[in-house]
Parts: C-alpha cells; structure tokens; sequence
C-alpha cells in the first residue's frame, strides 16, 4: 500500500497499541498532525511541550505502557528536553516524537532548526534521525522494543518534514510492518544466573540482620508480588524506595517505608545496622546511601538488577545478579523452598525485636497546629489518606519539596502503580501534568497530585488542558508560601538567612486562577474545613480541582540526614531528638 | 625498547559497532558525559560494511574500566566490546612529520629514518616529509629523536590494535 510517510508513522503507532499521544503541532510536524484527524488515537493538546513529556510519563508510570508525546521542531524540541531527562533517570518507558527541519536545511541553522538528536543523546535511552520515508515504520518499532524492554527508558525518534509531507516525493513509501527487530549490539538479560541466585540464596540463609532494600525496578519489573513473597518466605523487612513506593504494602508488618534523606528513622537505621542488603532494582543513589563511606558499614550485598552497569557502578555487590527482578526473585524464592523455606532462616527475633524498638520510639510525628494557627502540611495529608470519599486505591502523584517528602512519608500505599514521582531528577513542575497523564491512563481511578506552591506555578497552564480535555485531575497545593525546601536547607545550614525564597501566599489568588482554567477552585485555611474541602473535591468528577492549602511555612521536613553525612548522623524531629537511640 | 615488561598505563577498548550515523559521536560524548579521558580514538569500517570498529584508548587513571564498558555496551548500536591487554595485543600508529632538515642534519635525518625503518616522503630544499609507522612507545621514541632537529608539522593517528594470535612466532 502506497502511503506517505505521516501516514506511515501515525500507522506505526497505531501498530504498537498507542491510544493516546500528548501534544502539540507546528510547521515542521504539521504533516503528522494531518494523519491524526482520521486515525483512532487520542491526541490531547497540551499547552506547553513540557506538559506532553510528563503527561506521557504520568500515563507510563501508572500503566506500565509507554507514553507516547509528538511536538514539533526546535523550541519545542527544547521544552520536552526536562522530561527526557526525567524519565531517563526514572527509567521510564516514553517515546517522543520530534519535526525536525527538511532533510535539506539540517545543518543550517534554519527556522525553529536545533540539533534535537544532539541535545538529546545523553538524556536518551536511544535517539534516532530518521533520513529516509521507507525507515519510518522500521525505526518506530524498534523505538518501542528499545523503550520498554531490558531497563526501560525514552526513546526520540526525529523525522524531518520533507519525508512525511505528501507534497514532497521524498516521503512516498509502501507500506509494511516489520515483524521483528533487528538490533545486533541490544539484547537485555533477563534471566539471572542460576549459581549466583543460589548463592544469594545461601547468603540469605546465613544473615542475622538481612533488609530487603527494593527500588523502582520493582515496579518497572511488575516484581510487586514476588516481592511480597520473598519477604513473607524470609520473614525478611523491606524498604521501599521514593520510586518504589506502593511496591511492598506500606500496611505490611515487614514494610519499614522510605529510606534515605528523608526516610523513616527505622528504615534508615535498619539499613546501617544491616548485615546485608538485598538490592532489589535499586541503584544505590546519593539520597540513599548518604556518605557512601559510612553506609551500611557491615552489609554484605546481593544487588539484583537489569542493568548491568549498576551493578558495582556505586557500592561492589558480593552477589551480583544481571536480569529481570521479577524472573529473579521468583527463581530465588524457589531456591529458598528448596533450602527448606521459612523454617530453615536463622532466628531472627533479636534484630526483629531492635526493629520493632526504633518504630515505637522513633514514628513520624510532627506537632498539630494550635487553634487560629496555620495548617500543618502533614495534618493535611493525614487527612486526605484517611478521608472516607478517598479511594484507598488513589493515584497520588507529587512535585518536587518538602510537600514531597511528606506525601511519600505519611500516605499509604498499599498498591503498586499508584505513587507517580519525579525521584532521579527532582523536577518542579513534574505534578500537575503527570497527574493528567496518570488519569488519562487509569481514568477509573482518583487521582490526586499533591504540589508546592512553587511548583505548581511551574506548569499549573496544563490545568486548561485537563479541564479542555475532561480530565478530572484533584489538585492540593500546599501553600507555605515558600520554596520550601530550599527554605528549610537556609534555616538548618545559612543560620536563616533566607535568600530569594519567598513567594508570597496570595499571589497568585490560586482559587481564581483555577477557576480561569476552567477547574473548581477553594482556598482552605483552617483545620476545621479541611474534611469538607476534601470530600467536596472528590465528588467532582467532571472537572479538574484545585484546592490551595495555606500551611504552615516553619514546617520542616523530619527525619533528614544532611547533605554529607552519614546516615548515622540522622536528625529525628526535634520533639524526639532526647530519646535513646 | 619494550614495554612488554612493565604495567600498561592504559586501557585499549575494541568496540565494534553498527556503521550508521551518529555512531562515533554516540561513544565520544559518554566519555565526555562520565568524565573519561580519551587518549586516543581510530575508526573505521571492518571488512563487514554494515560495523565499523572504533579502538579507544583511555589512561588507567580516569578510568574505572568495568564501568566504561558496562555503560558502552549499554549503546544501543554498540555490538562488542573487548579490552585488549598491551602486553596481548599488536598495537600500531602511523605518524607523519615535516622536519627542517638542511645542512649536515639533513643526512642525520636520513639516517634516523633508516633506523627506524620510516620512509621519506617528500623532500625540499631545507625540509623533508618523514612517516613511521610503528608500535606507540617506537612512534614516541621516533618523536623525541626528531624533536631537536626542528618538527615544522607533525600529525599522528590514533591507534589502532588487535589481539595477538596465539602461539605467534
Ligand atoms: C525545575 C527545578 N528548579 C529548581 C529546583 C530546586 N528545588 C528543589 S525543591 C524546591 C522548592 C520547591 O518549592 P515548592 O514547590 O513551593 O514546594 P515545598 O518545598 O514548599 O513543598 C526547589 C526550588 C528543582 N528541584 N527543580
């Protein structure tokens, strides 16, 4: 079938299951647009290219498919580089199609002309220009294999105008799908090695003090229940990492929450005490490990993941294992039943019982808000989690902050693919349209993105796109009226000297702006309305929510190990600071 | 000279890799990206049209070699990867010098190049065009023997190498 090359790429997509594409057209990728109009896909028109890379990385985290975003060339190019490199630290499955400038003005420096595969290549699991019409379906099938298999990751594919535009003989093509792929340097192991694997196995038979420390490989790997499996085998606790929140129930006994910056004092210490780590799709990031000197002094580690470079890349694994967490775990909780299961793990009640001691002296807490005072942001999530309108199975996606740290630390998860976060690269912004993309996604479930009022100015215009496109995303700004964290970094470490910080609570008038934007807007200010603002905001569901929480600017974030300490030296909240460790 | 004897200061990668566009640069800006030095860099096609064969060579010090190839590999056009030990491989690079070479050093230079096996390629009246090519550590000594006559130009390739075979005579 003759077609040309627009044709042939929107066709491409329709071939690997895409239902939707978040974007925005131009000159250079005006050709593909055309195609769209009579093709089963969903397009949602976002306002700024930015908000079509989280958009498409919301709906990848929740789904497990990739997400799809289509921009055109050169500043668009440029504005979706944030989320490439987003979803590049996150291993986030996306594909992102770019315009680029006619064959013949590449190099150039044409109209709206940028070296997209240039700026890219670092931020990208794979990048490709294509030159030729005929490749087009060739290269979309291998974008796809390339994003979602071995560690996930994004893929941009650039496609000049002149090959998809039907005035140009250039973009002329016949027709086919390719049935295979053929990458000879790209053949991810999945299958971990089986004598390694039983060695993990015996490594784990011989610990007092093992911690399963389980990253966002987990869900990536869809490992969640072998996960839960392996600990309830081994009776072994698990940590679960800011990317790997929802991967082991938070309702769970062995469950011990965040590790790391801001984790629970129970995580974090369990960790260093430990005498093994088994590094399950985690990569033993700075946030976690604190100090790399000090970290986990004593462990032993078995570090399961498959990418090959993360294995000794940070911390040398004793026992390394290359291949896909979920094929791992379940050979290894094999071996373990083979090894005699549950009964043949040493007695394990000492460390058990040190445990249970770190969480009843060191939960989180904070202190509530004396009446007439402000918010605190934690009563706010407290009350959010626990609302009877609130789905238990909520979506719940956050920016980049304090507000962050909060949300990871005091919601519950207790389902995998709920918890939607920027954790590689830390991007403002991130909320509000990976809110939109998870709900486009999963559109039976609630979603609810919890931001910083920094933050939330960075890409609040998408909010137009979701109430345009009835998308009814739940917004809580937690409105301090600060950039928060770097505020609470000054106040611990530059003696309060507050520099450029300060946003001021009232402007904008958030309620005004989301009602401009076409969404339900309330201001809360007092304890006592906020169970009535929550459950209102869950009733609606034909447009998109925003409620600005006016909290309690002193609020700081606890526990916290500083930036260059070890985790040893974590700080508990000042109301727990005498207590024996 | 040899250096068989003593501890290679360098690592020597032979990456083979999909001859397709962009491929050289994919390789350069990881180095640049993970901070590793390039000591040198040669590339080109292999009998096979559809590979090329780039031989890197990057310095003991900045590079903790595992993880330099475990981040290549992850190059979705790179194909192999192997690491050849100096002490088990061939090794070559082709230099080219112009040297002044007037007078009695003329004749000197002459006879350099005949020790060392170079040729002469082109000769005017105060200047001659001389090339080696050799193993690095002969190429370096060639060098540091030209110097003091006077290197107008000099140009060397990067290296390229292959493994030894076994039981070579
Ligand atoms: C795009 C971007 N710019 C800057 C930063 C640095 N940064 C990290 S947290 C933060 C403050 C966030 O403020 P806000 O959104 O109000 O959240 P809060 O910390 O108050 O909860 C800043 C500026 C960042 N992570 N991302």
């Amino acid at each position: 079938m003759q077609m040309n090359g627009g044709q042939a790429l929107i066709k491409s997509l329709e071939m690997e299951g895409v239902e939707v594409i978040f974007g925005l057209p131009g000159g250079a990728i005006l050709p593909v647009y055309d195609p769209i109009i009579d093709s089963p896909i969903r397009h949602v028109l976002v306002r700024h290219e930015q908000g079509a890379g989280h958009m498409a990385e919301g709906y990848a985290h929740v789904t497990g498919r990739p997400g799809v975003a289509m921009v055109t060339s050169g500043p668009a190019a440029t504005n979706i580089v944030t989320p490439l490199a987003d979803a590049f630290m996150d291993s986030v499955p996306m594909v992102v199609i770019t315009g680029q400038v006619g064959s013949a003005s590449i190099g150039t420096d044409a109209f709206q002309e940028v070296d997209t595969v240039g700026i890219t290549r670092s931020i990208t699991k794979h990048n490709e220009l294509v030159t030729d019409a005929a490749d087009i379906p060739r290269v979309i099938r291998e974008a796809f294999h390339i994003a979602t298999t071995g560690r996930p990751g994004p893929v941009l594919v650039d496609i000049p105008k002149d090959i998809v535009d039907p005035t140009n003989p250039r973009s002329a093509m016949e027709w086919y799908w390719p049935e295979t792929v053929d990458l000879p340097g790209y053949r991810p192991t999945t299958v971990g090695h089986h004598r390694k694997i039983r060695e993990a196995a015996e490594l784990i038979g011989r610990s007092r003090r093992p911690v399963i420390y389980a990253g966002g490989g987990i869900l990536k790997a869809r490992a969640a229940e072998a996960l839960r499996e392996l600990a309830e085998l081994t009776g072994i606790h698990v940590v679960t990492t800011l990317m790997a929140r929802g991967a082991f129930p938070d309702s769970h006994e062995l469950a011990l929450g965040m590790p790391g910056m801001h984790g629970t004092y129970t995580a974090i210490t369990a960790m260093q005490e430990s005498d093994l780590l088994i590094a399950l799709g985690s990569r033993f990031d700075d946030r976690v490990t604190g100090k790399l000197d000090g970290f986990a002094p004593d462990a032993k580690i078995i570090h399961v993941d498959i990418d090959p470079a993360e294995l000794g890349k940070v911390r040398r694994p004793d026992v390394p294992i290359v291949g896909d967490c979920r094929l791992v775990i379940e050979e290894l909780v094999g071996v373990l039943r083979e090894m005699g299961g549950a009964e043949s793990q040493p007695d394990r009640s000492e460390w058990r019982s040190r445990i249970s001691g770190w969480q009843e002296r060191f939960p989180l807490t904070y202190e509530p808000s004396e009446p007439g005072e402000l918010l605190k942001p934690q009563y706010v999530l407290e009350q959010l989690r626990d609302a009877p309108t609130t789905p238990e199975d909520t979506i719940v996606i956050s920016g980049v902050g304090q507000h962050q740290m909060w949300t990871s630390q005091y919601w519950r998860f207790d389902h995998p693919y709920t918890w939607v976060n920027s954790g590689g690269l830390g991007t403002m912004g991130f909320s509000v349209p990976a809110a939109i993309g998870a709900k486009v996604g999963r559109p039976d479930r609630t979603v609810w993105a919890i931001d910083g009022d920094g933050c939330f100015q960075m890409t609040a215009q998408e909010l137009v796109t979701a109430a345009a496109e009835r998308i009814p995303v739940k917004v809580a700004i937690l409105n301090n009226a600060y950039l928060g964290m770097v505020r609470q970094w000054q106040e611990m470490f530059y003696e309060e000297r507050y520099s450029e910080v300060y946003l001021s609570p009232d402007l904008p008038d958030y309620k005004m702006w989301a009602e401009a934007m076409g969404c339900v807007g309330m201001r809360v200010e007092s304890p006592e309305e906020v169970p009535a603002a929550i459950e209102k905001a869950n009733s609606i569901n034909d447009r998109p929510v925003v409620i600005d929480f006016r909290t309690d600017a002193r609020e700081k974030v606890f526990p916290m190990v500083p930036a260059g300490a070890t985790n040893s030296q974590v700080v508990v909240d000042p109301t727990q600071q005498g207590q024996a460790r | 000279m040899s250096a068989a004897a003593h501890e290679p200061t360098h690592h020597t990668l032979s990456v083979l890799v999909e001859n397709k566009a962009g491929v050289l640069a994919r390789v350069a800006s990881l180095f640049a990206r993970r901070g590793y030095n390039i000591e040198s860099l040669a590339v080109a096609p292999t009998d096979d049209e559809a590979f090329s064969r780039i031989t890197i060579v990057v310095d003991v010090e900045s590079a903790p070699l595992e993880q330099i190839v475990k981040q290549l590999f992850k190059l979705i056009n790179v194909v192999k990867i192997s690491e050849l030990d100096p002490r088990q491989s061939v090794e070559r690079e082709l230099l080219l010098a112009t040297v002044r070479a007037s007078g009695e050093n003329r004749a000197r230079v002459l006879e350099l190049v005949q020790i060392f096996e170079g040729k002469i390629l082109n000769v005017g009246h105060t200047e001659m065009t001389v090339s080696l090519e050799g193993n690095p550590v002969k190429v370096d000594d060639f060098e540091s023997l030209l110097r003091p006559y006077g290197i107008v130009e000099l140009q060397r390739t990067g290296r390229v190498a292959l493994p030894k075979l076994d039981r070579t005579v």
